[in-house]
This record gives structure tokens, C-alpha cells and sequence, in this order.
């Protein structure tokens, strides 16, 4: 008896956790289905389904643009920050060097940094390469976060490498170059896939950066072009379009991390667990 | 002596691989910081930041005709400083406490366990100016469903102004932070949850201890120090907070934060000295409060193991 109440109790809390969780993306997926006046009436099911506001994004704010900028700014950030810190990661983890523990603390204080206190440092940077209202800007930008998380989990996972790869390849003479690629790489393929990815969401995410150091809605990337999607007036907002552009650079994003999710709680725990 | 000279070849080798690295690390990060620092003793604007005049301290304060002037004196710095002291409490004391909750209920062994998990994600997934927009339009005072909601059942009479009434703004901006950031504790608890040995609970069991006992007792101190590590991120990130405020309510004195107002003096005051004062002084209370924690954390850790 007791059992079955203690599995009521269960379901229940588990039923209203999840609709919490999932209840405002899919209010966002039943506003974006309606057009006109419907959007003013409040209603818990799609009845009348209309596309209107997803036909109408492309042509009014060019979403289109504004997703394609977000892709490259966010591949560009992972592929640049995976190179760098692969390389780091080696030097961090299997050399032992004067000052290693010193800059892997001093790595680790960056990743805490708020953004704002280097905005404007930062621009001025920006400024002087000319790369004010160009995504090179954010790409630059965003490796402030993506670098220091990079770098960390790539040296946590190489750590736990055994040290008997190495020995042979140093035996035949490999330089650190080579052992990286034909060692290294191959068995850390998932732990960089992992990372990448979270890397990913970071740049496709980040808002301040973009907002500050784009001007144009040429260079915008989506979460800037959303914040500024505007009506007529301040009390005239599309939110037809608003929660349409919300769903469309959503639902992708939740595809890929429910595929990757067990790669991607790993990673996103492993410096917690073992840190 | 051939061991000698490879492992100071290594070493060379190390540091040229680190360099691309460090470089863009000093280029992003260090050298702007720096220049925040440097930038916040000037009266440097935005329109020209190579045309400036070293202003001393009369950016954080600065006596004046019978009148304290600069951030330190600023009402609305001021006002800030409390919103983000407040938000940071509560809302990371609530997702620590609801986190470790779902945690529990999630380490139960039932059906459907995997489709929680999965579901747990999707908060964390959506980007946090998508959330902000999704949750603005929900709390809606005149469309929103939320409204919609608690009248149906009878809890408010009237609609409420959730956005715009600076009683409920804070309340409002907590509520949408809980949601989005507790599966992130709760992920990593559950992660500690799931790394403490059976054999702890059965000799509890055996022993006839309560299930509260056992928790506070037996779980809690094990899965301490990756609690800790959230917690810690959750502050991080609590401090500087940005995007949920500015999109959900903008610069009001009712939810402005620390990052929101220096973000607004730089770029839409124009105003790079007064501005990088407030940035400072953001990294020097994020920098201050972190290592008091660490420290009691430290002190803590290495008290309980002995």
C-alpha cells in the first residue's frame, strides 16, 4: 500500500516537473501557429493552424541572414577553439613544465571573468582591427569563454590518457606534432565532439557580445535580431513572429543536444565530478 | 644526459604549443581587462577612445561643489548592486535547493526515467534571450497565459503586471532563471548522486536510519563537493548576469544589474571611463566574493574529513 502511494506521489512530481519544464516551449510553438487577432485570445491547443508568421519572418526581418551569421560565427568559434586548445591541452597535460599549474589556475580565473569588464578593452581591440560590425568581432570575442572550457576539459581528458601511447611514439622519434595527430586525436574524437558542441551553444547563445559589437541587422546574429524584433510601437510587438524566429533556432538546438545527451552530460560534468 | 636533453626539448616544444593559445587568451582577455582598468581612470567616450584626459578616481568618487559624484555615489549603481545582491541569493539558494530536489527524484529508479532526463534538457537547451521572449510573452499582463492561469483557478482576481510592476519584476526575472538554470544543478547533482556507493544506503537501511537522516548524513557530505562546483558556477554566472534582464524588463530600477548598467553607460551613454568604472568594480566584487567562497568552502571540505 505504502508503495503504491510512494508511486502516485512519484508520478505525480514527475508529471508536473516536466510540464513545467516543457510548457513554455510548446506555448511558444501554439502562438507561433496562430495570425491576427487569435494571438490575442489565450488558448492552451493549437485550433486553427496558420504559417503566417513563419512565412512572414523570412521576408520582414531577414532571418534568414541573421541564422546563417549565427552559423558561421558558431562554427568558426568551435573549430578555431578546438585547434588551439587540442595543441594546449598536450603541453598542459603530458609535459612537465615550470608554471604549469600556475597557468591552468590562471585559465581557470578568465572563465569566471563577467564580459563587461573587458567591453570596453575589448572594443578598442575590435576598433583597432577594423573588425567593428563584422562577425570576425564576435568570433574573436567569443573566444574568451569557449578557450579557458576548451582547454580545461581537453587537459582533464588527456590527463587520464595512459602514459604507454606516448613512450613508443617517442621510441620512433615522433615530434609533439605528430604524436598529437596520429595519437592523440583519434582517442579524444569524443571528448572533442563534446566540448565542440558545447562550445557551440555557448557562441550560438551569446547575447551581450553580439549586441554590443554589431550595428547592422546584416551582422546580427539571432539572439540579438530576436531581442530587437519591434512592432508599430512598444505595446504592438509581432510576438507571432517573435515566438515563430524563437521556435525555428530552437528546435534544432534541443535535436542536438537530446541526440548528444549522454556525451554532453558527461562533459558538461566532468570537471565537476572530478575537479 | 640524453633523457636530460629530450625533456627540455619537450619542454620548448610545450611552450610552443601553448603560445596560439596564450596569445589569444592576452589578446581577448588580459589586454582588455587591463584597459577597462586603465580606461576607468580617464574620461575617455566611446565616440573617440584615443582622446582622453587621466581623471584620477572622480570616476568612482569624487567631492565636488558640496556634491559626491561617480559610481560609488550613483543611486542607480546603487540600486543595481542591491538587484544583483538580491538576485543572486535568491535565485541561486532556490535553484540549489529545487536542483538537489529533482536530483533525488531523479536517482529513483522508475519508467519514463530517461524521458525526464531528456526533458530536464530543454530549459538549458533554449538560448536565454529565446527564453526571456517566451516568458515575456507568457507573463503578458493583458495576453498572458500566465494571467490566464491563476485566474481560471481562482488565485488573483485581476491581472497582474508582472513585467511592469516593480513589486513583481524581480520576482518575475528569479522565476525565469529558477526554470532555466535548475536542471543545470540538478544534471550535475545527479551526476554525485549517482557516484555514492549502495553499499552506504544499505548499511543505513540495516542500521533502521530515517530516510531524512540518511540524507543529511550520509548523502549530503558525499556529494558535497560537486554541489560546491555548482554552486559556484550558478554564483558566477548569478553575478553577471545580462541577457534576462535586459531583455525581459531593460534598464528600470526595479531589476537593473551590475552588468546591465555598465553595459548602458559604455554603450548608450556613450561614456568609456564612467562606464569602465562600474565594469571594475563588477570584476573586482565578483573576484572578492569568489575567493571569500572558495575559502569557506576549502575550510569546510578539509573540516568534515577529519
Amino acid at each position: 500500500m505504502r508503495l503504491i502511494v510512494a508511486r502516485i506521489g512519484l508520478a505525480v512530481a514527475c508529471t508536473a516537473l516536466a510540464a513545467f519544464l516543457l510548457f513554455p516551449l510548446y506555448y511558444a510553438v501554439v502562438t507561433s501557429l496562430k495570425s491576427g487577432s487569435d494571438l490575442f485570445r489565450v488558448s492552451y491547443w493549437p485550433r486553427d493552424v496558420e504559417l503566417t508568421s513563419y512565412l512572414r519572418i523570412w521576408s520582414e526581418q531577414n532571418f534568414a541572414l541573421n541564422i546563417l551569421n549565427s552559423i558561421i560565427v558558431a562554427v568558426c568559434v568551435v573549430l578555431i577553439s578546438l585547434a588551439l586548445s587540442v595543441t594546449a591541452a598536450f603541453a598542459l597535460s603530458r609535459v612537465n613544465f615550470a608554471g604549469r599549474k600556475t597557468l591552468l589556475f590562471a585559465i581557470l580565473a578568465i572563465s569566471m571573468f563577467p564580459q563587461v569588464a573587458v567591453l570596453s578593452g575589448l572594443f578598442e581591440v575590435i576598433r583597432m582591427l577594423g573588425l567593428y560590425n563584422n562577425l570576425g568581432s564576435l568570433v574573436l570575442s567569443y573566444m574568451i569563454f569557449t578557450l579557458p572550457f576548451t582547454v580545461w576539459v581537453l587537459t582533464t581528458f588527456m590527463r587520464d590518457l595512459p602514459v604507454e601511447l606516448e613512450e613508443a611514439a617517442i621510441m620512433d622519434n615522433l615530434g609533439p606534432f605528430a604524436i598529437i595527430r596520429h595519437i592523440f586525436l583519434p582517442l579524444m574524437a569524443p571528448a572533442m565532439a563534446a566540448t565542440g558542441l558545447l562550445a557551440f551553444i555557448a557562441a550560438w547563445n551569446e547575447f551581450l557580445f553580439a549586441l554590443t559589437f554589431t550595428l547592422s541587422n546584416e551582422q546580427r546574429t539571432v539572439p540579438v535580431a530576436i531581442a530587437l524584433i519591434t512592432g508599430a510601437s512598444e505595446y504592438e510587438l509581432p510576438w507571432g513572429n517573435i515566438m515563430a524566429a524563437s521556435v525555428i533556432v530552437t528546435v534544432p538546438l534541443i535535436v542536438l543536444v537530446l541526440v548528444f545527451q549522454r556525451r554532453m552530460v558527461a562533459g558538461l560534468t566532468a570537471g565537476a565530478v572530478k575537479g | 644526459m640524453a633523457q636530460r636533453t629530450l625533456s627540455s626539448e619537450r619542454r620548448r616544444a610545450a611552450w610552443l604549443l601553448l603560445s596560439p593559445m596564450l596569445v589569444v587568451l592576452v589578446a581577448v582577455a588580459v589586454w582588455p581587462l587591463a584597459r577597462t582598468f586603465y580606461f576607468s581612470l580617464t574620461n575617455a567616450t566611446l565616440v573617440d577612445m584615443s582622446e582622453y584626459r587621466f581623471v584620477g578616481l572622480s570616476n568612482y568618487l569624487a567631492y565636488e561643489g558640496g556634491r559626491w559624484y561617480g559610481v560609488l555615489s550613483d543611486p542607480q549603481w546603487l540600486a543595481a548592486l542591491r538587484n544583483t545582491m538580491i538576485f543572486v541569493v535568491v535565485s541561486v539558494s532556490l535553484e540549489t535547493i529545487l536542483g538537489i530536489l529533482i536530483a533525488l527524484l531523479l536517482n529513483a529508479k522508475f519508467p519514463g526515467r530517461g524521458l525526464m532526463r531528456a526533458a530536464m534538457l530543454v530549459p538549458w537547451a533554449i538560448p536565454t534571450v529565446v527564453s526571456a521572449k517566451m516568458w515575456s510573452w507568457m507573463l503578458n499582463d493583458q495576453f498572458g497565459v500566465i494571467n490566464d492561469m491563476l485566474m481560471r483557478l481562482g488565485l488573483i482576481g485581476t491581472p497582474m503586471a508582472w513585467l511592469a510592476d516593480p513589486s513583481l519584476s524581480m520576482v518575475s526575472v528569479i522565476m525565469v532563471d529558477v526554470w532555466k538554470t535548475t536542471p543545470f544543478v540538478a544534471l550535475l547533482v545527479l551526476a554525485a548522486l549517482q557516484m555514492v556507493p549502495k553499499d552506504c544506503y544499505e548499511a543505513a537501511a540495516v542500521d533502521g536510519i530515517g530516510s531524512a537522516k540518511v540524507f543529511f548524513c550520509v548523502t549530503l557530505p558525499l556529494i558535497a563537493p560537486a554541489l560546491a562546483v555548482a554552486v559556484i558556477f550558478r554564483l558566477l554566472d548569478a553575478m553577471r548576469m545580462f541577457d534576462l534582464v535586459y531583455v525581459m524588463t531593460g534598464a528600470t530600477d526595479a531589476t537593473m544589474t551590475l552588468s546591465v548598467f555598465a553595459q548602458r553607460e559604455l554603450v548608450d551613454f556613450q561614456d568609456v571611463g564612467y562606464g569602465s568604472a562600474a565594469s571594475t568594480l563588477l570584476f573586482f566584487i565578483i573576484a572578492l566574493l569568489t575567493s571569500l567562497y572558495v575559502m569557506t568552502m576549502r575550510v569546510g571540505t578539509s573540516g568534515s574529513s577529519r
